[in-house]
């Protein structure tokens, strides 16, 4: 996903072969897959690896500007795509189109090598889409997805909210001061994640820093609670992503020519409307970009809500972790993860073309 | 003389690259040894342990269904044991090689067969009881002096659950314990598996729900022993803990474990070897040295969990066998009960069933 945003689809046709070149790698790979078998491992990863060889191939021949080395450069991150992304999407979709068993792993049908094609054949017939009917038999699911979404839309409006002011005022600081700024930005990032989440326990707690210094000020007589509360997670949610939502702000306002708003002011604009007018329509790429990068992950978070949030927060993320761990149903997490994926993909896909179709517009 | 050979036999293990060979490795249940006996085991075998802990069976039955953990031992919950036996996940073990097994305790390995039947796949290491810890002084507080603490009610009556909601109680995040507790406090079969009356135990459990400060399965230890909650439901071993913790802090916090008079959960944490274990022989070095009569009292000398070795029961300091929270009198053993696993489709209704109680949804 990422790195479509990134390189604004400009090789679509290049895209577009690869990437059924990975879906039929990716089926070889997800009907190859059963638990540890190095062996099927190696054919699907020379089989990937010679798929976009030809692709890239095919291409260089058809376009003479383009040197093979150059297409390799630009094969790279489909090839990154293709292994981290795409592959294990196919497993997970496998596996979420197979039957609960006692066994190990804990579903069936699972390929065996010995039968060759019949044996893939014969697995694909025993694949079905009960278990994507099964989450629509109980609220249970999609009560969580909205919750979810509820959550990851509020924390992300908040982040932004937190995280626009201090990207502003760090672009527009000193140069000399700039990259000290940025240091302080990605300085907590040195330490663990889980970490930092547990030290938001000890200070939101009821015997918490947070609600001692509140006593001791005299603002409150009893402890506020804080923790295992909602208001525990978004905290959660914005103290930890807020980094993610700065950095790509920062990067759009940083290289914005500041003359244009000399300019807006010349032909009578406030310093508001400027702002306005110029500053933020020009920030807008940062934005979205943050708001992916917040949004996007906290729909499936789950160690933030377990650690911080109480009995009452329903997100996916925990519900899949039941489905996986306490239900031991691979398949139906699975079909959960694909929804879930759907539910982020499509909207984002639709997303990125009508921005596409509104720049070209612009044009 | 030994560590120089300690050291070298793990210097040439690593340099050859085949740790397998010299090398156990152990995937124990957090807080459940003393930390002197792994040093021990190296010191007699001159084979290098590798020790990581879990704390959850969920956790351990994913890795063992998955495959490939690369553990030589690991400690599943009887309940467990059976489905993972099922599954295929462990290897019958070779009673050739492990002489000590004599030391076992028939009573426990009578109870044990149930989830392995023979006992020919895992031996026991410790058992308990799933019952309540309580703070005498805050609870009386609340509830009065001549509160009846050998009770259920104590905690699945409402009226009082409303006033220990002031002091705080932590339930355990395990509805195969938590759900069969609830069922057998109204009379019905602890271990059913008829998903109806399981439902049954929802009655029980949604008028206290708002009472209970949090649903956890370590937290409350420590927050025991400080005096942060006045109640918990939990494991035997895990409040003995908090109470002697309490005693050592010397924090006017005083912690009994009951076992309430209309019966509780008795559970085994078993040993077994993982089909694919890289080194079985090790494993079995492993085994039988847990299972010598000294080791095994040593172990609970330090946890305070009873163990399945007769053995071992004359070594046993006092404040262990002579403590009936630990080892029951017969009385107590006799209104223990134990449970079985469930099938997956009733195990999604036990865990849908949980996820109501807790959230509400």
């Amino acid at each position: 996903m990422s790195t479509g945003i990134v390189s604004r689809g400009q090789n679509t046709a290049l895209g577009a072969a690869l990437i059924a070149v990975a879906v039929f790698g990716a089926l070889v790979a997800a009907a190859l897959w059963r638990g540890a078998a190095p062996g099927a491992w190696a054919v699907t990863g020379s089989l990937a690896g010679l798929a976009g060889f030809l692709a890239l191939w095919t291409r260089a021949g058809s376009d003479q500007r383009t040197s093979f080395l150059g297409a390799t450069v630009i094969g790279l991150p489909y090839a990154w795509l293709l292994a981290l992304f795409l592959v294990p999407f196919a497993i997970v979709l496998k596996i979420s189109l197979s039957d609960v068993a006692l066994a190990r792993p804990p579903y069936m049908p699972q390929y065996d090598p010995a039968q060759g094609w019949a044996g893939v054949v014969d697995l694909v017939r025993e694949l079905d889409f009960e278990n994507f009917v099964f989450l629509t038999t109980d609220d249970l699911y999609w009560k969580a997805y909205l919750s979810s979404f509820r959550i990851a839309a509020i924390a992300t409006a908040c982040t932004l909210l937190i995280g626009y002011p201090i990207a502003y005022g760090m672009a527009r600081a000193p140069k000399e001061w700039q990259a000290t700024l940025l240091m302080l930005v990605i300085l907590p990032f040195w330490t663990s994640f889980l970490i930092r989440v547990y030290s938001l326990m000890g200070i939101l707690g009821n015997e918490g820093v947070l609600n001692g210094a509140l006593i001791r000020a005299g603002l409150v007589s009893e402890p506020i609670q804080i923790l295992n509360t909602q208001m525990a997670v978004y905290i959660g949610i914005v103290y930890t992503y807020l980094p993610f939502m700065i950095l790509p702000i920062y990067a759009a306002l940083e290289k914005m020519d500041e003359s244009l708003l000399e300019a807006a002011e010349d032909l009578g604009c406030s310093r508001l409307q400027a702002f306005w007018l110029v500053t933020f329509p020009l920030s807008r790429g940062g934005i979205i970009a943050g708001c992916f990068l917040v949004f996007i992950p906290t729909m499936g978070e789950f160690v933030i809500p377990s650690l911080l949030g109480g009995a009452g927060t329903l997100m996916i993320g925990k519900v899949l972790w039941e489905e996986f761990f306490n239900n031991l149903a691979w398949p139906q997490a699975s079909a959960v993860a694909v929804v879930l994926l759907l539910i982020l993909i499509i909207p984002i896909v639709l997303f990125q073309r009508s921005e596409e179709k509104a720049r070209e517009a612009g044009k | 003389m030994t560590k120089i050979y300690l050291t070298l036999t793990a210097a040439t293990a690593l340099m050859a690259g085949m740790a397998a060979a010299d090398e156990v490795r152990v995937y124990n249940w957090s807080d459940y040894i003393d930390e002197a006996l792994l040093e021990k085991f190296q010191q007699e075998t001159g084979l290098t342990l590798v020790y990581d802990v879990f704390d959850s069976n969920e956790l351990l039955e994913t890795k063992m269904l998955a495959g490939g953990s690369g553990y030589d031992v690991v400690v599943p919950t009887g309940t467990f044991l059976q489905r993972q036996i099922a599954a295929g996940a462990f290897q019958k073990l070779d009673k050739a090689a492990l002489p000590n097994i004599d030391n076992m305790w028939d009573v426990i390995e009578e109870r044990t067969a149930k989830y392995d039947p023979g006992n020919e796949y895992a031996i026991n290491y410790m058992w308990g009881t799933t019952g309540i810890g309580v703070n005498i002084g805050k609870v009386k507080e609340v509830l009065g002096e001549d509160v009846a603490l050998d009770s259920w009610d104590l905690v699945f009556k409402p009226e009082n659950m409303e006033k220990l909601a002031s002091c705080g109680v932590h339930f355990l995040d395990a509805p195969a314990e938590m759900l069969p507790a609830a069922l057998n406090y109204i009379g019905e079969d602890p271990d059913s598996h008829d998903p109806e009356v399981i439902a049954k135990a929802e009655a029980i459990y949604s008028p206290i729900a708002p009472y209970i400060q949090k649903f956890h399965s370590s937290e409350y230890i420590n927050a025991l022993a400080n005096g942060e909650i006045c109640v918990a439901v939990g494991w035997s071993g895990d409040i003995i803990q908090a109470q002697s913790r309490a005693a050592e802090a010397d924090n006017g916090v005083e912690i009994a474990y009951v076992i309430p008079k209309e019966g509780a959960q008795m559970w085994f944490d078993m040993m077994a070897i993982p089909v694919d274990a890289p080194n079985p022989e090790g494993a079995h070095k492993f085994l039988n040295f847990i299972m010598d009569a000294q080791n095994m009292a040593d172990a609970s000398n330090y946890v305070y969990y009873a163990n399945g070795n007769k053995a071992s029961q004359a070594l046993l300091n006092k404040d262990v066998i002579g403590d009936t929270s630990i080892y029951p009198d017969e009385e107590t053993m006799a209104n223990t009960y134990t449970t079985t696993p469930y099938e997956p489709k009733v195990q999604r209704v036990v865990t849908r069933l949980w996820t109501k109680i807790k959230s509400g949804t």
